[in-house]
């Protein structure tokens, strides 16, 4: 049986696609999903936070991918768990494997991208020292936890100031553990400032901006210590700021990469800003009928987003099949001064309704400032801003009647106001 | 005057409380900052999630959170009293697993279907 379409990865980016196709009229879809049930990252993401824009309430994640798991009994969405995909080749056939099924291709006339993403390591940032069990991605080690029941650690060090890091801070507190510090290189904070406040701040936790892990103490195979130093401009340890920590545990939160290792393999086009392949409005990748949507694409702060933009690829992926290919004119968007990507990268301007929405990040701290786009070095549109930090995806919406006046090219950059 | 930063919603607005004038917030973009700098001054309070024991399902441990703010000084004892608790698959989500924890008038319930 041939699929009209399949959508590898059943977290929240796969299983809002699915369901927005199926109510855009398909019924022969699919979703792989590797992990025994589905909901992805959300299923270990117990916090609270998820859903007020989309729901209107604080949702856990469980409750939040929960209530789109409830959306498939009532559609003929077949769901595939403990299946990995393997390949996708450029005939639009998933290769993937599974202990029930064995081996199996499967044949679709569109395909939705949504893998998600994997944390940075150890070996990802070169951090010297021993090397001990106690290091952990703070992502595993909030599986271990949540989901296993595993007590990773007694006293914690925290590298990075990403989000994962610092609920994982209050987490690991709340459970007994002493959380000693939370260390970071850049001399801002990563996650969002709510996190800060009660993750951190709740309970006495210090954040040491500036600085880094330079070294790992290992006794008896496990973490027996840490020592964090200041950095310099350049991210360079100072020598003389050393200071000792003595953890049994260092939890990376680091940033994410987007899995791209299936996009890769069907020839689709990587963008080596955002590491997630090149989308236009519709969130269509560059080879025709593969559209992408949620953390493979870029990272995202709000899974509140990752839900809208899903949908919006799953309707594209209905149009695709029920009516022919989205044609038009392309404009190309760059990243102007202080952006440091946008998505999409192209805009059909035919295939717009009423505005595109562009998600961009800053590549440094912003208080009151403007976000400017420009077609051909004419300002075309301008947005206040009070505040912008690189943790903090931001999205502007641009008219469609700017786009027709838009000349093969926007440039989207920020400025002081 | 006491600064703030905002947990209702991931902007994260910097708010201003004046304790001396009836608790008045500056800085906020929404009506909800405005209730969450009084109280977090007068009564501050936070949802709390965990997890719980669960038998029965191929997981062993189920997540279940405080169905509202709990008095932010009981979050500890709040998670001593889920170490008692045992759960038998199947739960549904939203299920009460301690009604009106610790007084507080607040249930813990399970968020995910197990």
């Amino acid at each position: 049986m041939k699929y009209e379409l399949i959508v590898i990865g059943g977290g929240p980016a796969g299983l809002a696609a699915a369901v927005s196709a199926y109510q855009n009229g398909l019924r022969r879809i699919a979703i792989i999903e590797r992990d025994l049930q589905a909901g992805g990252i959300l299923n270990q993401c117990i916090h609270n936070g998820f859903g007020l824009h989309r729901f209107h309430e604080e949702l856990s994640g469980p409750e939040y991918a929960g209530r789109f798991i409830d959306m498939l009994p009532g559609t003929s969405i077949q769901l595939f768990t403990d299946t990995m995909g393997l390949e996708i080749t450029k005939d639009k056939r998933v290769h993937c494997v599974s202990a029930k099924q064995g081996y199996q291709v499967y044949e679709a006339e569109s395909i939705v991208l949504a893998m998600g993403c994997r944390e940075r390591t150890r070996g990802a940032i070169g951090i010297p020292g021993d090397r001990p069990s106690g290091v952990f991605t703070a992502g595993a080690a909030q599986r271990y936890l949540n989901i296993e029941g595993y007590m990773v650690g007694r006293r914690v060090l925290i590298l990075g100031s990403g989000d994962i890091g610092l609920i994982m801070a209050r987490r690991m507190t709340l459970e007994g553990a002493k959380v000693l510090a939370c260390v970071e290189v850049m001399p801002y904070s990563c996650g969002l400032s709510r996190n800060i406040a009660q993750c951190l701040n709740d309970f006495d936790i210090p954040l040491y901006l500036s600085h880094t892990v330079t070294d790992i103490r290992m006794k008896n195979g496990r973490l027996s210590g840490c020592t964090v130093s200041r950095v310099d401009e350049k991210r360079m340890p100072v020598p003389g700021t050393e200071m000792d920590f003595d953890c049994d545990t260092l939890l990376l939160s680091v940033g994410l990469i987007p899995e791209n290792e299936l996009t890769r393999s069907a020839g689709i086009e990587i963008d080596r800003r955002t590491n997630g392949p090149v989308v236009h409005e519709n969130m269509e990748t560059q080879m025709e009928g593969v559209f992408a949507c949620g953390n493979v694409v870029h990272v995202h702060d709000l899974v509140d987003y990752v839900s809208a933009e899903s949908e919006r690829a799953g309707r594209a992926a209905a149009q695709y099949v029920l009516n022919g290919e989205a044609s038009g004119e392309c404009i190309t968007l760059r990243n102007g001064a202080c952006v440091s990507y946008t998505v999409p990268q192209l805009i059909r301007p035919d295939n717009v309704e009423k505005a595109a929405e562009v998600f961009f990040r800053v590549n440094r701290i912003f208080s009151a400032s403007r976000v400017s786009v420009y077609s051909n070095d004419q300002l075309i549109a301008q947005y206040k801003r009070e505040h912008m930090a690189p943790g903090e995806m931001e999205r502007i919406q641009l008219p469609k009647a700017l786009l027709d006046k838009a000349d093969g090219e926007i440039t989207v950059a920020c400025e002081e106001a | 005057m006491k600064e703030l930063i905002c947990i209702v919603c991931p902007k994260g607005c910097r708010l201003k409380v004046d304790e001396e004038n009836g608790f008045k917030v500056t800085g906020n973009s929404c009506p909800r900052g405005a209730e969450y700098g009084k109280n977090e001054i007068s009564d501050p309070r936070r949802t709390v999630t965990s997890t719980v024991r669960i038998s029965g399902s191929h997981l062993k441990r189920c997540p279940v959170r405080t169905s509202s703010p709990i008095p932010k000084n009981m979050m500890f004892e709040l998670m001593d009293a889920l170490n008692s608790v045992e759960l038998h698959s199947p739960v549904k989500r939203g299920e009460v697993v301690i009604e009106n924890v610790l007084g507080t008038g607040s249930d813990v319930i399970v968020t995910r279907d197990m």
